[in-house]
């Protein structure tokens, strides 16, 4: 086949109808002669670009920025009003697991059913049948009607035929958040397999970590027009400015509890400068300070501090007990500060808890959890996998030094 | 170009939709496929009870076969209309009960009709069958009428398909299009010789001379494409005789018109399925 693009998108524009008043009936519409009222509504607005065969490509942006919009464009599910779309090779589109699955029908009968849906010929699902029930762990299942299947269930079978149909160009609209754990490395395990093989898959994802991963580019979609495409880092540092501008700089996110005698009434991050900010960079010194008040004297007040990233995993707590620095006792105001001389925190963005607690760490004086959000960027050490780095070096033996 | 290669793949699924239609109609019932006989029979029992035993519709004898069964005249139009009225509902849904399947997948959005069609057509043969298996069992020695029986099936079918491609669209379009449809299938009902023979009405518009268009009753009620499509089956497996070539051409004209009409409504509305479902 030729060597241009998987996907080719060309000044694109798709126009939604906001009907003010549904007039749907037919009744109506002969006798009243009422003209419908509706406002156009762009959900694309003039977007271009290739997806090179063999790539990853992301697409972010904010909620109803048009990503799912464009990505049922490229399936042909819906039509542009202006601009066109070619996609070379066979496509096949994750957008809702199990699409078409007949509820009285067997397992076996819905795989060869959704199976055609998807494209696929009787003989081409005959010889992957065995490879779809295993993927989806069915075996004891296949012959039970769907109606019969746990949600889970269902999910992994839909999942498991689209998966099999074997595309050159597989396009993934935030369906990877589906199935139990297990599952869902099965299913990254799958996509990394894909990728490697040269396939064309393109993801939308609100899942930052994974786009900067898997993909080798992104674009970023903004009330559906294109604002940037690039490297992922890059893209994904404009979209998280974007997304930081328009935060309050001590912004109330989570939940806060205690019985407050004595509260956590500000919290800063500080850079290597000294001055607040909600941005810093892998590696930097930074300093994180919490400002208190105490109505009445408070005896051994325990500080904590704890990063969860967006997800909810918690990356670590460290609090005053631990490092043997707690006062007898705190009355009026003042702070306390936790420096960090290198931080090995990897780009991304992350929220921070701060509690005071008393020193049994059992009753909170004041706890604002997940109060504080701030982004982390590219710095040195420039890795990319997973949440912290080590901080280490690499060093080899003779046998592999860089001046051999 | 890709919309012919569409077409190509959907071969398979167009099978099996109409494989899921089939077995989503009839797994559920306990008697399972006898149902589709069962309904007709029970509908024929009931309309044998009130036109012939009540009111004492007679038809004439069929000519040249010398057939006089009620029941089997009845069926012989009441198989047809059922094939009619079941396919325009049918395909007056395929696009709203799936609309799941098309906001989340892509194939060409006529497959929906086209199956649901089909797995009505699969009733109709069966019914027919049965049916000419009773007909041999009175004697009526139908079997050499069969291929062109076939034939008019075929010319039926596309004629329900245009209706069925058209109403699919509107329905999406304007929800209440299921009610004008119920009322104008009940119309549509009487003014076909199904439950009373064409007779009838020949001798109520000799008794009754006003014209519409210049037309007398008669006419106006022969431009009806049901009633030349049941006169046809009636003259192959009742009377045994070939239906009028005029009649055919007729029935030809209608179904090619809608056909095409339906294509038409179906290509224009159907572009922003997606959405507007
Ligand atoms: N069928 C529809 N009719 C009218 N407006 C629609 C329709 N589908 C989507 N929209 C509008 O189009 C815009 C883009 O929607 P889209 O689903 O593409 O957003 P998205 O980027 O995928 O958002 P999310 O991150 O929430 O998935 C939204 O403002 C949405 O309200
Ligand atoms: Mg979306």
């Amino acid at each position: 086949m030729s060597s241009g693009p998987a996907i080719s998108v060309r000044n694109v524009s798709k126009r939604y109808r906001l009907y003010h008043e549904r007039n749907q009936t037919l009744k109506g519409t002969l006798l009243q002669r009422k003209r419908v009222e509706f406002e156009e509504f762009w959900a694309l607005r003039d977007v271009s670009l290739e997806v090179p065969k063999g790539g990853t490509f992301g697409l972010i942006g904010e909620n109803g920025s048009g990503k799912s919009t464009l990505l049922k464009c490229m399936a042909r599910i819906l039509n542009p009003n202006e601009g066109a779309i070619t996609v070379n090779g066979k496509m096949s589109a994750l957008l809702e697991l199990g699409a078409g699955f007949h509820p009285e029908l067997s397992g076996r009968e819905n795989v060869f059913l959704n199976g055609s849906i998807l494209g696929l010929s009787k003989r081409q699902i005959e010889e992957r049948f065995d490879e779809i029930v295993d993927f989806a762990g069915l075996q004891h299942f296949i012959d039970t009607p769907v109606k019969n299947y746990s949600s889970g269930m269902y999910v992994r079978l839909g999942f498991s035929v689209a998966i099999n149909v074997d595309p050159e160009v597989l396009l993934v609209d935030e369906v990877l958040a589906v199935g139990d754990e297990q599952f869902q490395r099965k299913c990254a395990e799958k996509f990394a397999e894909l990728k490697e093989s040269g396939k064309t898959i393109v993801i939308v994802s609100h899942a930052l970590g994974s786009v900067r991963t898997l993909c080798d580019e992104v674009a970023l979609l903004e009330h559906g027009r294109l604002r940037v495409i690039g490297p992922p880092g890059q893209v994904i540092d404009t979209y998280l400015g974007d997304v930081h501008t328009d935060r309050a700089p001590d912004g109330e996110l989570g939940t806060r509890w205690g019985s407050g005698e004595a509260r956590i009434e500000h919290i800063e991050l500080l850079d290597a400068a000294g001055s607040a900010t909600t941005e810093v960079q892998t590696g930097e010194p930074v300093t994180f300070r919490f400002h208190w008040e105490a109505r009445q004297p408070i005896q051994k007040p325990v500080f904590g501090l704890a990063l969860y990233t967006l997800e909810g995993v918690q990356v670590t707590g460290p609090n005053t007990r631990q490092a043997d620095m707690v006062p007898d006792t705190i009355s009026g105001s003042g702070t306390v500060d936790l420096r960090v001389d290198r931080l090995l925190l990897l780009p991304g963005t992350y929220d921070l808890t701060a509690s005071l607690l008393d020193f049994t760490c059992s009753h909170a004086y004041d706890n604002r959890h997940r109060a504080f959000r701030f982004d982390v960027r590219r710095g040195e050490p420039q890795e990319e996998q997973g949440i912290v780095s080590l901080g280490g070096t690499w060093a080899h033996d003779r046998n592999g030094g860089p001046g051999q | 170009m890709t919309k012919l290669a569409d077409y190509a793949d959907a071969r398979e699924l167009t099978i099996n939709l109409t494989l899921r239609e089939l077995r989503g109609k009839y797994k559920r019932s306990v008697i399972g496929w006898s149902w589709s006989l069962i309904n007709p029979l029970a509908t024929v029992l009931i309309y044998s009870l009130v036109f012939s035993f009540f009111l004492k519709v007679t038809p004439d004898g069929g000519s040249p076969s010398g057939l006089k069964v009620f029941a089997l005249f009845l069926l012989c139009g009441l198989l047809p209309w059922n094939y009619l009225s079941n396919g325009m509902v049918g395909g007056m849904s395929a696009l709203v009960t799936n609309a799941n399947l098309i906001k989340k997948v892509y194939f060409p959005r006529e497959v929906l009709v086209v199956a649901s069609l089909i797995s009505w057509l699969v009733s109709m043969l069966i019914e027919m069958g049965v049916l000419v298996v009773i007909l041999l069992l009175f004697g009526n020695m139908a079997l050499p009428w069969i291929p062109l029986a076939l034939l008019l099936i075929l010319l039926q079918s596309v004629f329900v398909l245009g209706l069925g491609l058209m109403l699919s669209v509107l329905n999406v379009y304007f929800r209440d299009v299921q009610h004008f449809i119920g009322i104008i299938l009940q119309i549509w009902f009487y003014a076909t010789p199904i439950v009373y023979p064409i007779n009838v009405v020949e001798r109520a518009a000799a008794d009754h001379h006003f014209r519409i268009l210049g037309m007398g009753l008669d006419s106006l009620y022969h431009l009806n494409p049901m009633v030349g499509f049941v006169e046809a089956y009636r003259d192959l497996l009742y009377d045994l005789r070939l239906p009028p070539a005029g009649d055919i051409i007729y029935l030809a004209a209608w179904s090619v018109a809608t056909m095409t009409i339906g294509m038409i409504v179906f290509n224009r509305l159907s572009g922003n399925l997606a959405e507007e479902l």
